[in-house]
């Protein structure tokens, strides 16, 4: 790769995801488990996508690592990765840019460490497949990156296996594996979700510090709008397949404007709030993604639900410099203030979900 | 250690196994001086110097202590008919079943392996469908069938493996390794198909773990992953089942080697079994035992080896 | 590249897999990673062919002498080693005597060992099984040593001293065979009673005071049974396996009563000039063995408490 192309690729965003759909077939019919998403993610920049399970935000990470069977799978829409299309990318040109360029970190570091090979094997193992580094040149780079993830010992712990570690060391461990070869795009996917609560934040500082070290893409998964608060740059909120709302983190926590977002605000627990003082949460489930209801998916279960979005689903639309939303009753505007009004003075919404006017009360408040 | 932690329960397993071995030759109807002697030389006078001379008449659990410990240095008896030393028969054939045992063994895991890998590596296939029911199909033949069936073909249509007979090792190597494939190959059919299925189900769900997602995003190639990834941690029950099937393997050398005429450990239990060669029955019967119970043993020390978890203390979830 | 995809590191929607780990991206597919509901309604044609089959070897084994077949004892001297042809549908063994006759009279002999064998196994084992994985404590250890070593021992080796010194009359080798099956059956019992017990409505039961024979009675039971009766009839295919070497090895119902074991080991001599003789009886074993495996493991599939505490 010559100095000019290099130059050339930096022009373009680090990973455009642009419509991407991808369903599965099985004998109970079509999965759409990501219908429609269109993200962006620049160099050195952190995007969080924000859904509980069910949402098919973990389908969208292994879509965009372009890490699903094919068969049985039906993928469309496009996945440029510096202007490269890797929905197209047959697996043996895709080993080139796993590990070497786009890394990833899983859930639970329990198990995504062979339980039967030592942590040295583990990380040096793709220093030799990507830097052809051998012996101890590999081994002297496989200390260096258990230290900069912050593991002490870290020659005594080459030559140990997964079980002696804890599970906050071994997501360090696994953290150390996805930089080995320092690479330009890191997808975590729910990366604290198994961890003890005081292990969750220094994981999330390591991996803030790494990206801002290496100038790093980041993109958090996660069910918990608390983990991407403080550190995404850009949220993404998915619901059922697809993204409801897209903001700068700052706007979004401001200016929500998608109720499964307000809800999701909500449910996080707040200091200034006084103690005893009950946290809301979203009633219902996330739909079946077999056969999604004709509508706004979310309808069921929103509390600004009319007529309109039973029938009509709506689509993205902007609200502020990089903000969009998708809801015909957006929060915060006025539309969405008269929605509410009238389903709490129905006592129900259109979807039939019974309402009470503590809803009004806490409306607006979050 | 983990060999010295385990080394208890061996002791145990194994004289819980010479007792069984003991109590069901010697509870058994029939008196054994009468067999011995025969029914036109048993004058009372002549079967009580007989059970004299065996102890026969001694309580249980003496005879048990005077059995296991000449056993123990080496000494079963007599046999009956031959006048034969238990152990120098067994000496001389127990070497011939473990050969063909062990090469029915090294058979099968060479095709399973691949196979199953194959079939779990293409789960939901044609290929994986072909594999699994032709597996399946397999578990339904007995052994003598397939010999009966490796006979016809190899000997009677095709004619380049003999049907019967045995050929030392030490007398002609590949005289020796002929007439113990057919055997051998009985034994293994099964023994394949078993094996076989268990890895295809173990394997597909370790291509399912985290682990192996990590390692494809790692950038490993295909093969790798399947054979140094994913081999190891999908081969624990197939080693333990392995261990066990060894048993089964005992079992189908009593027939195979009746079948094939090859002078095994089976085939003498066999013949001891028909003329109620009392002595030459628990000798042999014993010795089967131990070699199976240790077997067990050895392979749960080489699990602990192939599974790090295991030696290091922290019991894994295992049977 | 042509080939069809792997299937690595993520779940294959067209595998049906019990042993699916919760991974988060089968938890987020659940739908796709579980495509068994509609499946497993129906059981197949291969399962109702292999019943067929089964229900036929049943028929001819207790109305072997009603049916319309000839003499399985009577020798025909001038048809020694017949091809299958109008006179003889299945042609005729070394002595002349009618193969289809014999096949439907061994058939008996299949039967009544397996079933009678299964059956002993099945309530003994299963009885103990269940009371070891009620109780646990003491008894449970006690119980499950003296199992454990008996199954330390090669089965056949076991049946083999038996046999030859208590002597291999069909009632014989029946209960020998049974009580030579009671501790896989107590394996199979006690791990189908530990899982049910473990479930929530036992629980429930347990808390709200329900007595011990009750809920032995009412909710372990009728549990347990199912899929012990599933094992039942794969372990019915090994007995007749176990009986077909018996025969081979001589040891197995006397002759000249018909076995399928016994014609197979009899067509051995003939193996170069009349093969049709060893196969066709070996087709016919072969086929139920593999029906009664076929139906015991869709049976054991689909009552599957928890097979892995075995």
């Amino acid at each position: 790769m010559t100095a000019s192309q290099k130059e050339g690729r930096a022009n373009e965003p680090l990973l455009e995801v642009d419509d991407l759909r991808t369903y599965f077939d099985t004998p109970r019919g079509i999965v759409k488990a990501v219908d429609g998403v269109s993200l962006r993610v620049d160099r050195g920049k952190t995007l969080g996508i924000v859904g509980e399970s069910g949402s098919g935000k973990t389908v969208l990470s292994r879509s965009i690592m372009n890490l699903l069977p094919k068969a049985n799978t039906i993928r469309e829409g496009s996945v440029r990765f510096e202007g490269r299309e890797l929905t197209t990318m047959k697996n043996k040109e895709m080993r080139t840019i796993w590990g070497a360029e786009m890394a990833m970190v899983l859930q639970d570091p329990m198990t995504s460490l062979n339980p039967v090979t030592k942590i040295g094997e583990q990380i040096t193992e793709s220093l030799g497949i990507h830097l052809n580094e051998k012996g101890k040149v590999a081994k002297a780079h496989a200390v260096e990156l258990l230290k900069s993830v912050g593991i002490p010992a870290a020659e005594r712990r080459l030559g140990e296996y997964p079980h002696q570690l804890s599970g906050g060391m071994r997501q360090r461990v696994t953290i150390a594996i996805a930089l080995a070869c320092s690479p330009k795009l890191l997808v975590a996917d729910e990366p604290t979700t198994a961890l003890d609560v005081t292990v969750q934040r220094q994981i999330l500082d390591l991996l803030e510090s790494q990206q801002t070290q290496r100038n790093m893409g980041l993109i958090i998964i996660t069910h918990d709008l608390g983990v991407v608060a403080g550190r995404a740059d850009e949220i993404a909120v998915m619901y059922a397949g697809r993204v409801v709302e897209r903001a700068p983190t700052r706007e979004l926590f401001a200016r929500n404007r998608h109720p499964y977002t307000e809800g999701l605000l909500r449910s996080i627990p707040r200091l200034h709030q006084p103690s005893h003082s009950r946290l809301q949460a979203i009633p219902g489930r996330p739909p079946d993604l077999v056969d999604p209801p004709a509508g706004c998916p979310f309808a069921p279960r929103c509390n600004y639900a009319q007529d309109k979005c039973l029938t009509e689903t709506p689509v993205l639309a902007p609200h502020a410099a990089g903000h969009e939303a998708a809801c015909h009753f957006p929060v915060g505007t006025t539309a969405g203030q008269e929605a509410l009004a009238r389903n709490v003075a129905a006592g129900r919404t259109a979807a039939g979900t019974p309402l009470d006017s503590t809803v009004l009360a806490t409306a607006g408040a979050a | 250690m983990y060999v010295l932690r385990r080394l208890p329960s061996l002791i145990a397993t194994l004289l819980a196994v010479s007792i069984l071995t003991f109590l069901m030759t010697s509870l058994l109807p029939g008196d054994p001086a009468l067999q011995i002697l025969g029914a036109e030389n048993a004058t009372p006078e002549a079967i009580a110097a007989v059970r004299a001379e065996l102890s026969l008449d001694d309580p249980l659990p003496v005879r048990y202590l005077h059995w296991i410990g000449d056993a123990l240095t080496g000494d079963f008896g007599r046999s009956y008919r031959t006048n034969e030393p238990v152990s120098q028969a067994i000496v001389e054939r127990l070497p011939v079943t473990a050969e063909i045992g062990l090469l029915a063994i090294v058979i099968a895991l060479a095709i399973a392996i691949p196979v199953g890998m194959l079939s779990a590596y293409r789960a939901g296939t044609r290929t994986d469908k072909v594999i699994s029911s032709t597996s399946f199909g397999l578990l339904a033949v007995p052994n003598f069938m397939v010999a009966i069936l490796l006979i016809l073909i190899f000997a009677v249509w095709l004619g380049v493996l003999p049907a019967t007979g045995w050929v030392n090792f030490t007398d002609n190597p590949v005289q020796n390794l002929r007439s113990a494939l057919l055997p051998a190959l009985s034994l293994a059919i099964a023994e394949m198909a078993v094996y076989t299925r268990l890895l295809r189900t173990d394997m597909i769900a370790t291509l399912q773990q985290d682990f192996v997602t990590m390692a494809r995003v790692k950038g490993v190639s295909n093969r790798r992953i399947l054979f140094r990834h994913a081999l190891r941690p999908s081969s624990f029950s197939l080693l333990t089942v392995a261990g066990v099937q060894v048993g089964a393997i005992i079992g189908g050398s009593v027939v195979i080697e009746t079948l094939f005429a090859v002078p095994g450990v089976g085939r003498l239990l066999l013949e001891a079994v028909l003329v109620r060669d009392l002595l030459m029955v628990q000798g042999v019967a014993l010795v089967i035992a131990v070699s199976y119970v240790v077997v067990n043993f050895t392979v749960d020390i080489l699990y602990s080896y192939l599974d790090p978890r295991i030696s290091h203390g922290r019991s894994a979830a295992r049977v | 590249m042509s080939t069809p995809a792997p299937n690595l590191g993520a779940p294959h929607p067209g595998v049906t897999s019990e042993l699916a780990p919760a991974d988060g991206l089968i938890a987020e597919t659940s739908a796709a990673a579980a495509p068994g509901k509609k499946r497993k309604r129906g059981f197949g044609v291969t399962f109702w062919l292999a019943t067929v089959w089964l229900v036929v070897v049943l028929i001819c084994a207790v109305f072997a002498n009603l049916l319309p077949v000839k003499d399985p004892l009577v020798p025909d001297v001038l048809n020694k080693l017949a091809y299958p042809g109008p006179e003889h549908w299945l042609g005729t063994d070394g002595l002349g005597r009618d193969t289809l006759a014999r096949l439907v009279h061994g058939a008996r002999v299949s039967v009544t060992i397996s079933v009678t064998a299964v059956a002993i196994g099945m309530v003994v084992g299963g009885f103990i099984g269940i009371i070891a994985g009620f109780f646990r404590g003491k008894l449970e250890t006690v119980l499950m040593t003296i199992i454990n070593i008996i199954l330390a021992f090669p089965a056949l080796v076991l049946l083999l001293v038996l046999l030859a010194f208590v002597g291999r009359s069909l009632v014989v080798i029946s209960l020998i065979v049974g009580f030579l099956s009671i501790p896989i059956y107590t394996r199979v019992a006690r791990a189908t009673t530990l899982a049910v017990a473990e479930r929530e409505f036992v629980r429930a039961s347990r808390t709200m005071g329900a007595k011990n024979s009750r809920v032995l009675a009412r909710e372990i039971l009728p549990n347990v049974v199912l899929p012990v009766a599933a094992f039942g009839l794969v372990a019915m295919g090994v007995v007749i396996v176990l009986e077909g070497t018996l025969a081979f090895l001589g040891l197995s119902v006397q002759q000249p009563a018909p076995t399928w074991g016994g014609m197979i080991f009899d067509g051995k001599r003939y193996l170069s000039e009349a093969p049709h003789v060893v196969l066709i009886p070996s087709i016919a074993m072969f086929l139920t063995v593999l029906s009664l495996n076929l139906v015991g493991d869709s049976l054991r599939t689909r009552f599957d408490v928890r097979g892995s505490n075995l």
